[in-house]
C-alpha cells in the first residue's frame, strides 16, 4: 500500500495544499532569510521548547500543526526539542495559571543563553479572557522578557511561522 | 429500576430543565449513596456543587435522567465515592472549589488546589485569604523492592498540555501510573458568574480548545434551557456541520499522533495533511480554523459563507477517497498491530462502572453516545452507526475512531445537502431558571449545567468527558511496558484544561 504511494507521490509530485492568502511566497522568503540569519548567529538551526503556561489548549494544536508535512517547520532549519536545555526559543502560551508559574520561571532558567522568548496567543500576551482571575498570575512579559508575541486565539500555523520570521529577522541585524 | 433512583425520585423538586432536580434531605443522600454500590444501580455522570449544595446528574439503568442534591451542612455532604471511585476526583474538585467536604470521602488530597492561589475555596461565598502555603503533592505508596518511580510533568517533552504523571516501575513494567492535574486551573467557572450567557460563552469556548464547537455547544443549549428559547433550525443543522467536522479534525489529527507514536510516519503524514484541509474548509466556512466561538446561546454567530459548503465537501470528498486506503495500510502492517493490539487494555467493567463515553467507552463496550441518548436535534432525524468494541486496546479505540471518521463524513455530507433556510440566531430572554445541556463531543458526552438569574449566571458547571477516561488511563497503563506509556495515554489523549477548571 505505501509503495502504491510512493509511485504516486513520484508521478504526481509531493502532496500540498493550497496556500493560504498570508503566506506561500513570504514562507519561500522566510526559508532563504532564515538561512543567512539564523547561521549568523546560530549555527545551522534554530530549537523550539514549547512550553504551555495555562493554555485551553487550542494554541498547542495549531502548533503541532507546524511539525505536519503541510508546514514542515523542519525545512527552515527550525525544530521543536524535547527538552528546554536544548533550546533556544521558548514558545510559551497560555495567560499563567499560578499552579503553572513555577514551572514556567524554572523551564526559562534552563534554557541556556542566548535565548528567545515568544508569547504566542492572546491569553499570553495580556492574559486574554481569563485577566482578573484569582487563578492567574499574569501575562508572560509580567515575569519574562518576551521579545516577541504572536496575536490570535489561536494564531494559525501560517502567523506563527511569520513570528519565527519576524524574530529571526529582528536579531540577525 | 434501581433503589438510588427510587430514593431519588420521591423527594421534591426544584425547577430545572429538562429535568427536575431532587433535593434530598442528608439521610437521604446517604442512602442513595449506599445504594450506588448495588447492582443496576444508576450510572454517575457528575458530581459538582454550588455555594450550598451538591449536585449530582445520573442515568438510571431504566433509561431515566436524574439530577439530585442535598444542602451542604456545616461543611459536609456525605461522600459518593465510597460505592462509585469515579467521584472521588470530583470530591476533590469540590472542596478545592467550593470548600465543602465529602464525609467519608475515599480520597482527601488536594486535587485543583496546589497552594499558590491568594485564597483558599475561591467559589464560596466569603473566600478566605491563605494562611499557609499546601503541602507538597503526596501520591499513593507503591511497594516492594526493586520499583522506581518516574515523574513527567509538568513540563512533558511534547507540544501538549501540562499535567504530572507519577509512574512507578519494576523494571520495564509500570506497577502504578498515578495523575495529579490542576497545574491549568484557570478560575474559569468563577469568571463566568455575574455575566450574561452570551459573554460567558466564551469561557465554555476556552475550556478546552481542542473540544471548543462541543463545549459552546452544551453550553448554550443550557443557557438555552434555562432561558426557554428556541433555537432556528438553520443554526440547528450549522452547529451539528461544525461539531462533526470538530470530530473529524480530532479524530484525524490524534490517529496522525497515535501513528507517529509507532513510528509510521506515512500515515501520521496523511492524516495530518487530511485534519489540515479540514481545518481550512472549516476557515472558509465559518471564519475560524477551530470554529471558535461560532456557537453561541441563541443560535450561530455567523452563517456559512457562500462556498463554504463546497470548501467543507471538497476536503471531505479527498479525505472519503483516501481513507480506505489509509486503514488498509494500517492493517498491513503487523509492526502497528504489534504495538497496538493487547496495549492499553480498559476491561468492560472498568468502563461501565466509571460510565466513560466517547471513543474510550465504545472501544470496551458501551455504547453510550450523547446524539443518541439522550438525544438531541438535528441527530433525532439523521441516520448513523455508533461502533462499539470489546477489546478495549489502543487498537480498538483507533479503529472506533477510524469508524466514526466514516460516519461523520455522511453526516455533514447530508447536514449541507438538506440545510434549512432562516436564520441563524435568536436573541435569549433575560430569564431566572435552571438548565442542562448536552453534546457528543469528539472525546465523549459533554455536560453543562447552569442557573441564571435575571439573565446573568449565578452557578455553572462544566463536565468535560475527561472527567470520567483520566482515572481508567491509570488502569489502562498498569502492566505494560514504560516506552507504551506515550501509546496509551495517546490513544485516550484526555484533556487537562477540561478538567481543570
Amino acid at each position: 500500500m505505501v509503495w502504491r504511494r510512493v509511485v504516486s507521490t513520484l508521478r504526481h509530485g509531493p502532496a500540498s495544499l493550497p496556500a493560504e492568502p498570508l503566506d506561500e511566497a513570504a514562507t519561500r522568503a522566510l526559508a532563504e532569510r532564515l538561512e543567512a540569519a539564523a547561521q549568523r548567529r546560530l549555527g545551522r538551526s534554530l530549537a523550539i521548547r514549547q512550553v504551555d503556561g495555562g493554555s485551553c489548549n487550542g494554541c498547542e494544536l495549531e502548533i503541532q500543526m507546524l511539525n505536519s508535512i503541510v508546514y514542515d517547520l523542519e525545512r527552515f532549519g527550525l525544530r521543536f526539542v524535547a527538552s528546554p536545555r536544548h533550546a533556544d526559543v521558548l514558545l510559551v502560551t497560555g495567560p499563567v495559571t499560578r499552579n503553572m508559574h513555577e514551572a514556567v520561571l524554572r523551564t526559562y532558567d534552563a534554557t541556556p543563553d542566548p535565548k528567545w522568548v515568544v508569547a504566542v496567543g492572546d491569553c499570553a500576551i495580556d492574559g486574554g479572557v481569563f485577566k482578573g482571575s484569582y487563578a492567574i498570575s499574569g501575562a508572560v512579559g509580567t515575569m519574562l522578557p518576551v521579545d516577541l508575541v504572536v496575536r490570535g486565539c489561536p494564531p494559525s500555523p501560517a502567523q506563527l511561522l511569520n513570528g519565527l520570521r519576524a524574530l529571526l529577522e529582528a536579531n540577525a541585524g | 429500576m434501581s433503589r438510588s433512583a427510587d430514593i431519588i425520585r420521591t423527594a421534591p423538586t426544584e425547577p430545572c430543565q429538562p429535568w427536575p432536580r431532587h433535593l434530598l434531605l442528608g439521610e437521604e443522600w446517604r442512602a442513595m449513596a449506599a445504594s450506588l454500590g448495588e447492582a443496576g444501580g444508576p450510572a454517575l455522570l457528575a458530581l459538582w456543587a454550588d455555594t450550598v449544595r451538591v449536585h449530582a446528574l445520573l442515568h438510571d439503568s431504566d433509561g431515566a435522567w436524574l439530577v439530585a442534591s442535598t444542602s451542604v451542612e456545616n461543611g459536609h455532604y456525605p461522600a459518593l465515592s465510597p460505592q462509585r471511585p469515579s467521584a472521588a476526583w470530583f470530591e476533590r474538585m469540590i472542596r478545592d472549589l467550593w470548600g465543602h467536604d465529602a464525609e467519608g470521602g475515599r480520597d482527601g488530597r488536594p486535587w485543583l488546589e496546589h497552594g499558590r492561589w491568594p485564597v483558599t475555596a475561591p467559589l464560596s461565598t466569603r473566600p478566605p485569604a491563605r494562611q499557609s502555603p499546601t503541602e507538597p503533592a503526596e501520591f499513593l505508596p507503591v511497594e516492594g523492592e526493586d520499583t522506581h518511580q518516574i515523574a513527567l510533568g509538568p513540563v512533558y517533552a511534547g507540544i501538549i498540555e501540562p499535567g504530572h504523571f507519577r509512574l512507578s516501575a519494576l523494571g520495564e513494567t509500570v506497577v502504578r501510573l498515578e495523575i495529579r492535574l490542576g497545574w491549568l486551573h484557570k478560575g474559569t467557572l468563577g469568571l463566568m458568574h455575574g455575566k450574561s450567557p452570551r459573554a460567558a460563552a466564551r469561557f465554555a469556548a476556552r475550556l478546552s480548545g481542542d473540544s471548543t464547537v462541543a463545549h459552546s455547544l452544551a453550553f448554550a443549549r443550557a443557557a438555552e434551557a434555562a432561558a426557554g428559547a428556541e433555537v432556528p433550525p438553520r443554526a440547528v443543522a450549522l452547529r451539528a456541520v461544525m461539531a462533526e467536522l470538530e470530530r473529524i479534525a480530532n479524530h484525524l489529527g490524534d490517529c496522525g499522533a497515535i501513528a507517529d507514536d509507532v513510528a509510521f510516519p506515512f500515515l501520521s503524514a496523511r492524516f495530518c495533511w487530511h485534519r489540515e484541509a479540514m481545518l481550512r474548509a472549516a476557515s472558509v466556512a465559518f471564519g475560524h480554523r477551530l470554529m471558535m466561538d461560532a456557537v453561541v446561546p441563541g443560535g450561530v454567530s455567523t452563517d456559512i459563507v457562500p462556498g463554504g459548503a463546497e470548501a467543507i465537501l471538497r476536503a471531505l470528498a479527498a479525505l472519503a477517497e483516501e481513507l480506505p486506503e489509509l486503514v488498509r495500510t494500517g492493517d498491513n502492517f503487523s509492526s502497528l498491530a504489534d504495538r497496538m493490539v493487547g496495549t492499553g487494555v480498559v476491561t468492560p467493567a472498568l468502563v461501565a462502572a466509571f460510565a466513560a463515553g466517547g471513543f474510550v467507552g465504545r472501544a470496551s463496550g458501551r455504547g453510550f453516545d450523547a446524539r443518541r441518548t439522550p438525544g438531541y436535534a438535528p441527530y433525532d432525524r439523521l441516520t448513523f452507526a455508533v461502533p462499539v468494541l470489546e477489546a478495549g486496546d489502543v487498537d480498538a479505540r483507533v479503529r472506533i475512531r477510524l469508524t466514526e471518521l466514516g460516519e461523520s463524513i455522511s453526516l455533514v455530507r447530508a447536514l449541507l445537502a438538506d440545510l434549512p433556510e432562516g436564520s441563524v440566531a435568536v436573541p435569549l430572554p433575560q430569564a431566572t431558571g435552571e438548565g442542562i445541556g448536552w453534546a457528543e463531543g469528539f472525546r465523549g458526552d459533554i455536560w453543562h449545567w447552569l442557573r441564571l438569574d435575571g439573565g446573568q449566571i449565578s452557578a455553572v458547571f462544566m463536565r468535560d468527558p475527561s472527567w470520567l477516561q483520566w482515572p481508567l488511563l491509570e488502569a489502562a497503563v498498569a502492566g505494560n511496558t514504560v516506552a507504551d506509556f506515550p501509546l496509551c495515554n495517546k490513544s485516550f489523549n484526555c484533556s487537562s484544561s477540561g478538567v481543570d477548571l
